[in-house]
């Protein structure tokens, strides 16, 4: 019996392919159509009750649901990581539900969802990038009102953001967003790239992949489609930075990616690894090799 | 050295396993029926099913036992359910001006056509706890007389009963609210809600809100948040039939009753320069057995009419946008309990930020005092 076989055997033959009904993935499949002919633009949808709560990936679980096929390969990431609790319980919901095969491999994967992190590994044209988005509206600390906000997107009206980031220099010195941090999508609407952190804005533009972002709660769906230029705002005396560590992860040690911390001891001695456990793992395979050890709580203060 | 805990699938299995054990509790003491929640635990039956936006009490019954009694587990639950089920259309409007009641009390008028009827309620219970509750084995009253062989229990009025709004109407002195447009109402399950939103819309998503939410937005309107001034028009609870026209038959199918709780608010209006003053309404309907929902939900709705009736929107009752996209207590369970997941990337983020900022600031501090 052939891998792909096997699978199909597992699968919960009580609900229909990937949970939702035909009719049902049809009407998202449109909403992501006309997400990817408006780059950034955000699609009203009809958002279902999943056997999921809100706020945990019901969009993103309802976007891979009517794009996923049998031949797909999933893989699905929390903070980076495959082994954290709810990716673990979304794997297994469309593992039961698809049968499809899974993967903890970036490279191995067609569909990657994720929650608050970019894969450090490059993606490639033939895969897709699925985000569960907590908030769509990039607006809505400034604008709570979406009847409010659909205006001020219909006119590429983006004072008020700007008026914050500059408020923002004003009083700290520094833009004190550091993740979900607004970007411009093909020159034209103001996105949220989910909560990513900054570190990771810069790998949506120009990037190979297909990105489509499921809200479920708040019912919108958006895109960026492959090759599409993103730009994080900015001013021409502060341009867009991302965060560095002074530290390499202790297990690879990488110094590009973007590394977790963790205490290890009551005398607040940290650790750093990768927050991508795949990356981490792939290094390692391949003989990188970290220091192994924790750092002492003054030192993980030093910074640049 | 330290490595991360993390061995998500092997603690979500047991997370499932100790649940189940949990919500079996003592096994010396008997297992909790479904039909025993469905009969004796009406009330939270009923407002699962009206939560939940599915009129199924045995379904709505496995929610409750399921969850622990936990109601908004219980009707989260009901509607993943209802997500899965074919949508076949719309029913014919119910008509509950020939419900079958066993309730029905106006607060405007002393007596109406057809009279009150007290029915059971727990308005006039000394709110003293029942210790003969203790002791197992009861006989109510009723049962007793049912047993006897008396087949309708007493009170119950089945005959056409006009409702106290519409005798207000016929004299010129309420507002007869006409349809906004012909045609479906819309699916706010189906299609997300946009603004403004249609009364229709409104009332849907008000009948599926959360009942501790809108109580406290309809109390807030009686404290001067918006005031309404409302009376109670009439309550009204009781079974009415469900009709479904289906396109091959041509004609009503009575396809079930269903109990129902209706309340119409009168509210005054102080008119304006093109309407003379009158009455308006506000609406409230909920499955089974809740009235403190569905008045709730009728001054809300109320509330909710200023912008139509032209007076001026001061208070977060008024607020469309505001109340229904906070009354739904499934989305709001889930995105306030979506703070128990891991934050980690986004929490480094902000450290970094943190530390950078106190570090630029103990070197200019450093900077002035040199």
């Amino acid at each position: 019996m052939s891998a792909t076989a096997m699978n199909r055997a597992r699968c919960d033959e009580n609900y229909n392919f990937a949970y939702l009904d035909e009719r049902t993935k049809k009407m998202i499949r449109r909403a992501i159509l006309k997400a990817v002919a408006i780059p950034g633009y955000q699609v009203p949808f009809g958002s279902r009750e999943m056997p999921f709560a809100f706020g945990w990936g019901t969009g993103g679980i309802q976007v891979t649901a009517s794009i996923i096929g049998r031949n797909d390969v999933l893989k699905v990431i929390d903070q980076g990581a495959d082994d954290t609790t709810n990716a673990v319980n979304i794997r297994s919901f469309f593992a039961r539900t698809t049968g499809v095969a899974t993967t903890e491999r970036t490279v191995d994967a067609t569909i990657v969802q994720t929650r608050h992190r970019i894969p450090e590994t490059p993606l490639a044209e033939h895969q897709i990038l699925v985000y569960q988005v907590p908030m769509p509206e990039p607006l809505y600390r400034l604008e709570p009102r979406r009847r409010e906000t659909i205006t001020l997107h219909a006119l590429a009206d983006y004072g008020l953001m700007n008026v914050k980031l500059y408020e923002d220099i004003a009083q700290l010195g520094a833009i004190s967003r550091t993740y979900d941090y607004p970007v411009i999508v093909d020159e034209r609407y103001l996105m949220s790239p989910s909560p990513i952190p900054k570190f990771d804005n810069p790998k949506m533009h120009m990037n190979a992949a297909l990105q489509l972002f499921g809200a479920g709660r708040e019912k919108r769906i958006y895109a960026v489609p492959p090759y599409t230029s993103v730009r994080s705002l900015d001013f021409e005396d502060h341009p867009f930075e991302v965060q560095r560590w002074l530290h390499a992860c202790a297990l690879c040690g990488a110094r590009d990616s973007f590394l977790d911390e963790m205490i290890v001891d009551d005398a607040g001695r940290r650790l750093f690894v990768c927050s991508d456990s795949d990356y981490c793992g792939a290094r390692r395979a391949a003989g990188h090799v970290g220091a192994g050890q924790a750092i002492d709580a003054d030192a993980a203060r030093v910074l640049r | 050295m330290y490595v991360a805990v993390k061995g998500g699938a092997a603690a979500i299995e047991n997370s499932w396993r100790l649940l189940a054990a949990e919500r079996r509790g003592d096994p010396r003491v008997p297992e909790l029926s479904v039909a025993q929640v469905r009969e004796q635990l009406r009330l939270a039956v009923d407002r699962v099913m009206t939560e939940g936006s599915l009129y199924d009490p045995e379904l709505a019954a496995l929610a409750v036992k399921q969850a622990q009694g936990d109601l908004i587990e219980a009707i989260f639950l009901l509607r993943a359910y209802r997500t899965t089920l074919p949508r076949f259309g719309y029913s014919a409007p119910i008509d509950t001006a020939r419900m079958v009641l066993t309730r029905r009390i106006s607060a405007t008028f002393k007596d109406v056509p057809g009279g009150q009827l007290l029915g059971r309620t727990y308005d006039y219970t000394q709110r003293l706890l029942d210790f003969t509750l203790l002791e197992e084995g009861e006989e109510t009253p009723l049962r007793t007389s049912i047993a006897q062989g008396d087949a309708t229990p007493p009170d119950l009025i089945n005959e056409a009963m006009p409702r106290v709004n519409t005798l207000l109407a016929r004299e010129g002195l309420m507002e007869s609210p006409a349809p906004a447009h012909a045609g479906e109402p819309g699916d706010l399950t189906r299609e997300p809600l946009m603004f403004p939103a249609a009364r229709a819309l409104r009332l849907q998503g008000l009948a599926r809100g959360d009942e501790g939410f809108l109580f406290a937005l309809g109390y807030s309107t009686q404290r001067g948040y918006a005031n309404t001034h409302p009376f109670t028009g009439e309550i009204r609870r009781g079974t009415v039939a469900v009709e479904f026209v289906a396109d091959e038959v041509g004609f009503a199918l009575d396809i079930g009753d269903i109990e129902i709780t209706e309340c119409q608010m009168v509210n005054q209006f102080a008119g304006s320069r093109d309407v003379a003053p009158q009455f308006t309404q506000g609406y409230g309907l909920a499955f089974g057995s809740a009235e403190r929902k569905s008045i709730a939900m009728a001054m809300v709705d109320r509330a909710l009419r200023a912008e139509e009736l032209d007076e001026p929107q001061t208070a977060v009752a008024q607020d469309q946008e505001f109340v229904l996209m906070h009354a739904d207590n499934v989305e709001a369970s889930g995105f306030v309990q979506h703070l128990k997941l891991p934050h980690y990337v986004d929490f480094q983020a902000e450290l970094e930020l943190v530390r950078r900022l106190q570090a630029e600031r103990a070197g200019n501090a450093e900077q002035e005092a040199a």
